[in-house]
């Protein structure tokens, strides 16, 4: 195909991604009486203190760290079975494999509001419940048959013959896995870093439900700013814009990978 | 190179089952539990069997957030997969630094925490201080998400394209993009058209990616919670109340257990019945889907 100019209609729907991103940030750097007083399309007086006030306010950078801490502890626990599984159903059969892969992704099919009353008992049970280790396992239920699914997909794109090779070669399985095999998917860990992160960081209903006040994640004090005190639309909006910084660092890092991401890992 | 056949590959698999199992059948087990017991405290429960099935069918309620979250998705489906292969089609022919800036962009929306894309919206289509709702008021519409139905959900439409749209369009891009140039010059040869082009030699590639980017976007979009919460929080009235939004509401809200879990129990098999009846009509469909 000749190169063309790309379409008139793409740049529009940019622009139609765009224009609500630049009103938030529009929003996050006025103060609440500027927002409320006057409507400006520039902002008039703009000032860094919403922003301020998110990391002097320990509600708010703690509620940070909150969200940090399960979505670490999330993706860790993901890719560590994750991997064997995937290398498993990549290049063995075993008894009930295709029955196992496709319960697997059921799971994908639950509506997390099915979820909300067991798991709100069954954390509280083993005293997880308030902890970031809570959210993390339950948001498992969406990560781990979604990192086995794209894991596969990159594994069964390596050729088999490589395992065999490095056997011949002398190589303990150990050696293989980790210095030949994980290194030749690295892009595919990556973007299994990228929907453990994406799906980990965006829910809010599993979230809410399974933390009270020690281990309360940023979109949570989001939403209780929301419904609690007079609304603060500055501040709300700061929020906004620093919960997408680490999606977009994270769409930053794998950005060579996307397209091939997309294609081989299945979603 | 076939697989080989080995049933201590379990030991590898064992891990994410127990994981699973944890997090998932433990949980819809207790769920089925609930459903046909009438639990009065911990020592005194009864067996009821389907009433609360029955209950939850009968309920007008239910039907009523059954229809609009049916029409919601029929909607969703509609606009963002023609939109979303559009701005693929209209991208993969240029395969230059602008492609990658924008791939870049797509994927924004996606990494939005959902809670974060109801305040966006909530903000940017607020009649009096939202650049939208400034905007179309302005031009002497009527519009106030809050008060009015249309208005209402014209938002939550315009909201979900913004943040889903994406997904249909990274997806046929991948798709689009290992389609081999030689298919395109047969085309060019045959005399086809654009259209022509689509149905016979891109539509056919697109069809393993289509087939998830439907399945994706037809689940997720039943299972909408978030962001109507945030943004019209079920109203105006119960005129966006969707199924989660309902559900969530008899299970935390009033802790009705029973009647709940029945509810949830019907929705996730109404959610694997109309992923599994789309998956077999596709793929009964042929070579021609």
């Amino acid at each position: 195909m000749a190169e063309k100019r790309v379409h008139w209609s793409v740049y529009a729907f940019g622009v139609y991604l765009l224009l609500p991103l630049y009103w938030l940030v529009n929003m996050s750097l006025q103060r609440n009486q500027d927002i409320v007083g006057e409507f400006a399309i520039v902002p008039r007086n703009p000032t860094l203190t919403n922003y301020a006030e998110i990391f002097t306010n320990p509600v708010w950078y703690e509620a940070f760290g909150n969200s940090l801490a399960y979505v670490s502890i999330n993706t860790l626990v993901s890719l560590t079975v994750a991997i064997p599984a995937a290398y498993a159903f990549s290049r063995y059969r075993f008894l009930g494999d295709r029955q196992l892969f496709f319960w697997l992704l059921t799971n994908r099919m639950a509506p997390p509001a099915v979820f909300l009353l067991p798991f709100f008992q069954l954390y509280s049970a083993v005293g997880l419940f308030d902890t970031p280790f809570a959210v993390a396992f339950a948001h498992c239920l969406f990560t781990v048959p979604l990192s086995v699914w794209i894991l596969e997909g990159f594994m069964s794109s390596v050729p088999r013959e490589i395992d065999e090779m490095a056997r011949l070669d002398g190589h303990a399985f150990g050696y293989f896995f980790f210095r030949l095999f994980l290194p030749l998917i690295k892009s595919g860990l990556g973007v299994t870093v990228f929907f453990c992160f994406m799906f980990s960081w965006v829910e809010l209903l599993i979230a809410r439900t399974l933390t009270a006040s020690e281990a309360k994640p940023i979109a949570v004090v989001m939403t209780r700013t929301v419904s609690a005190s007079g609304l603060d639309w500055g501040v709300l909006a700061a929020a906004g814009v620093l919960t997408i910084v680490p999606g977009i660092a994270v769409v930053w890092f794998v950005r060579r990978h996307l397209a091939r991401g997309f294609a081989l890992g299945r979603v | 190179m076939q697989r080989r056949a080995d049933n201590r590959a379990w030991f590898a698999v064992a891990p994410v089952v127990v994981v699973v199992a944890f997090t998932a059948i433990v949980p819809l087990m207790t769920v089925v539990n609930y459903s046909v017991q009438d639990i009065f405290d911990v020592d005194t429960r009864l067996f009821i069997g389907f009433d609360f099935y029955r209950e939850t069918l009968r309920d007008p309620r239910f039907a009523q957030a059954l229809l609009r979250q049916l029409a919601f998705s029929a909607l969703v489906l509609a606009i963002e997969i023609p939109l979303g292969i559009w701005i693929a089609r209209a991208l993969v022919r240029n395969q230059g630094k602008s492609a990658t800036g924008f791939l870049i962009l797509l994927s924004v929306p996606l990494l939005v925490p959902w809670n974060v894309v109801g305040t966006i919206w909530q903000i940017y289509a607020r009649p009096d201080i939202g650049l939208l709702g400034a905007a179309v008021t302005a031009l002497g519409i009527p519009y106030n998400y809050a008060s009015n139905v249309l208005s209402a959900w014209v938002t939550l439409l315009a909201m979900d394209v913004w943040h889903w749209t994406s997904l249909v369009a990274l997806l046929s891009f991948a798709g689009l993009s290992a389609i081999s140039p030689a298919y395109y010059q047969a085309a060019t040869l045959d005399g086809a058209n654009a259209w022509q082009t689509f149905r016979h030699v891109e539509l056919p590639h697109l069809k393993a990616v289509l087939t998830i980017a439907v399945l994706l976007r037809l689940m997720d979009s039943l299972m909408i919670y978030t962001e109507p919460f945030v943004l019209t929080g079920g109203g105006p009235g119960n005129s966006t109340t969707f199924l989660s939004q309902y559900l969530t509401t008899m299970a935390v809200g009033q802790f009705d257990l029973g009647p709940a879990a029945a509810f949830s129990v019907l929705y996730f098999l109404m959610i694997l019945l109309l992923c599994w009846l789309f998956y077999t009509s596709v793929m009964r469909g042929g070579d021609d889907g």
